[in-house]
């Protein structure tokens, strides 16, 4: 992503404004569907964090809640009031109230998860790709046995195993979500050290430790972004499915996901709106990120220009 | 093709060392089969008739030894042989997931075909945007959303349970009735909708690269009709990888039937594995396990050798 314009000596341009200038930045501005993207995205962090501020209770607050509010439908409908725009739950919680507190769970789950997968799995690729040898074969064995299974069974059976919790449902999301990262990294580790710098490098007699980290990490980073930046939708869906079958978050730090299953069961009694709505926000957030991950591929892939 | 086998082997070796060791360190299954005023000598009798007084190399030699002949342990809940409660149970998912990929491939392949030939196109814009909804919705939410529309408030198809079966091959299965279908339909829309948004993006991704090859111009060059071109020369050869997915495909689906047997109460072995999770039955969810990646490794096999069977070039490593 070479600027397109030559960088003045003078230094006079801060990095923004090189940025704003950038190739990258004009092929943004002119995707639609990257602005629409990135605008979702914002919306989402907006709203997790000074949602809580803005709207009415705090659904977990017992206090707060009233009981002859339960089960009001969305204020456009007949028996709604402007009080709970998209009605309420059984126990009289405002239903955008509970969106607002499940997102900011189910957004924080799927970045932290994502960060812990990127550390462990560009970790191993880096050790895989560049020591090669038993190692190599050990991690990238593994690796292949877990891609034959689909990442919701194994979490699923994770859970099972581990019982409910925050910190459960992030180690089984790390634990299926690390052999995108070691399979990539692995690769362009592969092809980074056979290049001249990194020789050049071994030559000169910097430890490998030092290799890894100062030479090759930087360079085989870039293709990780388009990965990282989706696997935070897919994580959000797992989790949701996850918590959804009842073996995901606890009842206490309740996700969009478990806000779904809470509502199932009056489903059958016509109040869709109690599971309907947070199902809407899981899809509009994993859109939005989807569209951002589509059009940073397009963009940060050079073969397909 | 022997390598193959071996290492197909070895994968099965490492999930049942895995399965084993996840389940022997997690909680001790004792105290869900004893009363809760049972002594101190009653629980360590449990213990020893499960046999979970010996250390834990003696216990997976056993599970081992007793999988090699063929038994997989009883269902704590059921008192039968776990494999059993599988297989009975194995048509029902069958049945979706096969509806399911039949009903995704109908839909993808002529959208992804169109849209992989005319990408400009406003109304292939329009194609990859749905599809791009349909990676991004929870397929369980989608199911209750038809569950709510189609069931409760148009009354058109059940939501819910299996309808009538009837024997077919020595299996009992709902689509030879017309009752028993209808109760097919949503569980089978819901699974197939996953599937479907990413097979469209596969085949339209394959038909943009075919479209540019040379043989494709020449075909052009020399006055083929578009229909033979596009269908000919075009689909036939973006087919190719696609079956290279089948193996990922079935997969998902068998994995996401856990959650849409779930909703429509559907008596698969997904909801067979949900409901062993809730109430520990932990011989349960081994067998299942073990069976999905019994399958899984064959059908990858199978998959292995049909693409090198339809492309030359590949040989079996």
């Amino acid at each position: 992503m070479a600027s397109s314009q030559p960088i003045p000596a003078t230094r006079a341009r801060s990095r923004m404004q090189r940025f704003f200038a950038s190739e990258f930045f004009h092929n943004y501005k002119r995707n639609l569907s990257a602005v629409l993207g990135s605008l979702i995205v914002l919306g989402f962090l907006v709203m997790v964090t000074i949602g809580p501020l803005i709207v009415s209770q705090n659904p977990y607050d017992v206090s707060q809640l009233d009981l002859m509010a339960a089960f009001k439908p969305p204020a456009w409908l007949a028996g709604g009031s402007s009080e709970y725009w998209l009605g309420t739950d059984g126990q009289g919680r405002d239903v955008l109230a509970s969106i607002v507190y499940g997102s900011r769970i189910s957004l924080i789950i799927g970045l932290v998860a994502m960060g812990g997968a990127c550390l462990l799995g560009t970790t191993l690729g880096l050790i895989a790709g560049f020591y090669g040898g038993r190692l190599d074969a050990v991690i990238m064995r593994i690796a292949d046995i877990q891609l034959s299974f689909p990442s919701v069974l194994t979490a699923l059976f994770l859970m099972s195993a581990f019982g409910t919790g925050l910190d459960k449902v992030l180690i089984a999301l790390i634990s299926v979500g690390w052999v995108v990262y070691a399979r990539t990294v692995r690769g362009s580790t592969l092809r980074e050290t056979q290049k001249e710098y990194v020789q050049a490098a071994r030559v000169s007699g910097l430890p490998n430790r030092k290799i890894i980290l100062r030479h090759v990490l930087p360079n085989v980073l870039t293709p990780l972004i388009v990965v990282a930046t989706i696997q935070v939708g897919t994580f959000v869906l797992i989790e949701a499915s996850l918590s959804f079958l009842g073996v995901g978050v606890p009842v206490t730090q309740p996700s969009l996901g478990l806000l779904i299953k809470n509502g199932f069961d009056v489903l059958f009694s016509g109040l869709w709106w109690v599971s309907i709505f947070p199902g809407l926000f899981i899809m509009l957030l994993v859109f939005g990120i989807n569209l951002l991950g589509d059009f940073l591929r397009d963009e940060l892939n050079p073969r397909l220009k | 093709m022997i390598k193959r086998l071996i290492q197909m082997v070895i994968v099965l070796w490492a999930v049942s060392v895995l399965v084993f060791v996840m389940m022997s360190f997690t909680g001790d299954p004792t105290f869900m089969m004893v009363p809760l005023d049972a002594t101190d000598e009653q629980i360590a009798q449990a213990r020893r008739i499960l046999g979970l007084d010996e250390s834990h190399l003696v216990q997976y030699w056993r599970f081992l030894s007793n999988i090699a002949q063929g038994d997989f342990g009883r269902s704590f809940v059921f008192r039968q042989p776990a494999m059993t409660l599988i297989l009975e149970r194995l048509p029902a998912t069958l049945e979706i997931v096969f509806l399911a990929m039949v009903m995704a491939l109908l839909v993808a392949i002529p959208l992804g075909v169109y849209a992989g030939a005319n990408p400009k196109k406003p109304a292939s814009r329009a194609v990859m945007a749905g599809s791009l909804i349909g990676i991004s919705l929870p397929g369980f939410w989608l199911g209750m959303v038809l569950i709510f529309v189609v069931a409760v408030k148009l009354q058109w198809l059940p939501s819910s349970g299996r309808g009538p079966t009837t024997e077919w091959l020595g299996m009992r299965v709902s689509f030879t009735s017309w009752e028993g279908f209808r109760h097919l339909i949503l569980p089978a829309i819901t699974l197939s909708v996953g599937t479907l948004a990413i097979l469209m993006r596969i085949i339209r991704a394959e038909m943009v690269e075919v479209m540019k090859q040379d043989y494709i111009k020449f075909a052009r060059a020399k006055g083929a009709p578009a229909k033979v071109i596009l269908f000919k020369h075009g689909l036939k050869n973006a087919l190719i990888p696609l079956v290279t997915v089948f193996g990922l495909m079935l997969g998902d689906l068998i994995a996401f039937a856990t959650l849409t047997e779930t909703i429509f109460a559907w008596p698969g072995i997904g909801k067979l594995l949900v409901d062993s999770i809730y109430r520990g039955d932990r011989p349960v969810i081994v067998v299942y396990l073990m069976f999905v990646a019994l399958m899984f490794v064959v059908v990858n096999f199978i998959v292995d050798v049909c693409y090198a069977l339809i492309d030359p070039r590949i040989k079996i490593k």
